[in-house]
């Protein structure tokens, strides 16, 4: 298998984590198969990104820059994407797993009529093709896929695979030729809407806070907010506290929200269902704080307090605080 | 405005799967509903079609006989015509089924094209942005909602940490995040009356499948969850353990 292509995902002249996620495992990949790694940066005045690219180890890096690519064109950075796979005929292309990825690879997989495995926690090379592993029925099981062909497509799930840096030589870096049209665009970004706090995404976030009903209302998230500054985290909710409106559906974790895998994940006051559950579950760590005993969650957070949220978080906080001050 | 909608049967998933001797999804017990993200995309169909006098919602649906329950309940809520792509059992491979859904949709001058953003069975979050590829149609994937205007569409779109806000020219294909808008149920009368609806059942043929279902298996089970105790007094002991046993913080 000639040629391994990582898709760079940058917004706002910023590389995702999760795209050096899959830079490093392109680069392990090629190493077990004498292949060439190359990572595609698509964007505009975006050279000063090489060097954090070049870290992770590549043979070359990509530029498609162009004003109109500035920010995400879902036919734009599609045609980028098309380019760079037949200059360089890439048998392997791999995206990280985020809203662009996933919006870009099945347009990629339709284009060169090539299989796609989404959202994979592992990738190996096979003869002809690649062997994956990915989470199904929301996580429930998990599926051994083949992709079969002479070019395969991977998106991997975040926070699945370790971005390393490495030391090695400096990648050439060449700049694509693409043909940019915006007028012949049919969708076009007009704008991103930011909320008013920005916040660190819930898929990405490796501590999270999750509050469920049991935090009585939407005020009842500032303890949670303290505690997730203290710990460099974010706050999420379980679908009952997104329908009753004290958080936006982007905060919902759950078969309807967002399935993450955090180091840790701390539930308050949510009981544990089993659509939150499977949300969740893959998290490294969980713990649980719960007024009721014998509320689902115990039986699989590693780490089970019984008590009144209202109490122990507060408590928590502080002792996180003293932890910490100690050094 | 002619409206496109392909919806699948998928298992209901709010209950244990379980893997059968054969290494497939133990069927029996199993109950099967219209894939949640497709219900979500009806909702906001039947709103478009509520809104513009004329409309028109056509689905389509790949799966076996018994998806036409799932067929009666959509036309029940608010579609007007459906296409049955009957199989014994539907192929796994989403470039497969999204060629079977490109050739039926192909002729039908549909100014929208809806699909869920993923059927939550396989998770594949594949086969609209394969389709609108297929067509050379523009497409926006993972909407919450939508604004129409003459032939242009304001689309909403979650991304991490903020929403994008697309203008897309039509015909194009949308596809369906959870969006602010609750899906209806269907009344016993609108059942009724949706077996009067008309209803397409055809035979497709299936391109070769770049993708194969090796196997099938449970994740690696969490050990018990163990109480570390009770109240304010636990505090210092669990953040302990986070700290020395988890080394999490
Ligand atoms: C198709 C479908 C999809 C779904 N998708 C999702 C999804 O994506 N995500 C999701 O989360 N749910 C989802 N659900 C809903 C799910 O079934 C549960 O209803 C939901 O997770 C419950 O949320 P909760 O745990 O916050 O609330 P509850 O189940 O009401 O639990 C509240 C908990 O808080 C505890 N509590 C209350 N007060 C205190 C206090 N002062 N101190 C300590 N503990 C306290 C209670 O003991 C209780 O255990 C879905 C359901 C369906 C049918
Ligand atoms: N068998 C099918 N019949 C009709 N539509 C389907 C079928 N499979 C997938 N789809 C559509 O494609 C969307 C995405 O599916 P997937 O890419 O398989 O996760 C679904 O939400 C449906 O709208």
């Amino acid at each position: 298998m000639a040629g391994i292509l990582v898709f760079v995902e940058q917004r706002q002249g910023k590389v995702k984590q999760s795209s050096l996620e899959a830079l490093s495992e392109g680069r392990r990949l090629a190493g077990k198969i004498g292949a060439n790694v190359s990572a595609l940066i698509v964007g505009h005045q975006v050279e000063n990104l090489v060097n954090d690219v070049a870290k992770y180890g590549c043979n070359t890096v990509l530029l498609a820059q162009h004003e109109a690519l500035a920010n995400y064109s879902p036919e734009g950075y599609r045609d980028a994407l098309l380019e760079a796979v037949k200059e360089e005929q890439h048998r392997l292309v791999l995206l990280a797993g985020t809203a662009m990825g996933k919006d870009l690879a099945p347009r990629i997989s339709a284009r060169f009529d090539a299989g796609l495995a989404t959202d994979c926690t592992t990738v190996e090379i096979a003869t002809d093709g690649i062997i994956t592993t990915r989470p199904v029925f929301a996580g429930k099981l998990l599926q051994k896929l083949k992709v079969s062909g002479s070019m395969a497509i991977a998106t991997l799930k975040p926070n699945a695979f370790k971005a390393e840096q490495v030391n090695g030589n400096a990648p050439t870096v060449e700049q694509l030729p693409v043909r940019v049209d915006p007028s012949k665009w049919r969708a076009v970004l007009k704008t991103t809407l930011e909320p008013e706090v920005k916040k660190q995404d819930v898929s990405e976030a490796s501590i999270i806070i999750s509050g469920g009903r049991g935090m009585r209302g939407p005020e009842g998230y500032r303890i949670l907010e303290e505690l997730a500054a203290v710990l460099g985290g974010t706050v999420a909710a379980s679908r009952a506290a997104v329908d009753a409106g004290w958080r936006p559906h982007a905060d919902q974790v759950g078969q309807t929200g967002k399935v993450v895998s955090p180091n840790l994940y701390i539930a308050c006051g949510i009981s544990g269902a089993v659509q939150h559950q499977v949300g969740m579950i893959n998290s490294k760590v969980i713990v649980a704080i719960n007024k009721d005993p014998v509320a689902p969650i115990f039986k699989f957070a590693d780490y089970g307090l019984v008590g009144d949220i209202f109490e122990i978080i507060p408590a928590l906080t502080n002792e996180i605080k003293k932890l910490y001050n100690r050094g | 405005m002619k409206i496109a909608l392909c919806i699948k049967q998928v298992p209901d998933t709010s209950v244990r799967v379980k893997i059968a001797q054969d290494g497939k999804i133990d069927a029996s017990g199993v109950e099967y509903v219209i894939n949640p993200y497709d219900e979500y995309a009806l909702e906001e169909a039947v709103r478009l079609k509520e809104q513009i006098t004329g409309s028109e919602i056509t689905l389509v649906s790949i799966g076996p006989e018994k998806a036409q329950q799932m067929i009666l309940k959509a036309l029940a809520i608010g579609a007007d015509k459906a296409v049955h792509l009957k199989v014994d059992n539907i192929p796994q491979d989403p470039l497969a089924i999204a060629k079977v859904l490109a050739e039926e949709l192909k002729g039908g001058a549909y100014d929208i094209i809806f699909f869920g953003k993923k059927a939550v069975d396989n998770d594949n979050h594949q086969v609209g942005a394969i389709v609108a590829e297929l067509l050379n149609l523009p497409c926006v994937t993972a909407c919450t909602h939508y604004e129409v205007k003459d032939s242009e569409v304001t689309a909403y779109r979650e991304i991490e940490g903020g929403v994008e806000v697309y203008e897309v020219q039509l015909p194009a294909v949308f596809t369906q995040e959870k969006g602010p808008h609750e899906p209806r149920y269907p009344q016993l009368r609108e059942l009724m009356a949706a077996r009067r609806k008309p209803l397409t059942v055809k035979q497709p043929n299936f391109s070769s499948s770049k993708t194969e279902s090796l196997a099938l298996s449970y994740p690696p089970a969490r050990p018990q969850g163990k109480i570390v105790g009770k109240g304010v007094e636990a505090v210092p002991d669990l953040v302990r353990l986070l700290h020395e046993e988890a080394k999490v913080i």
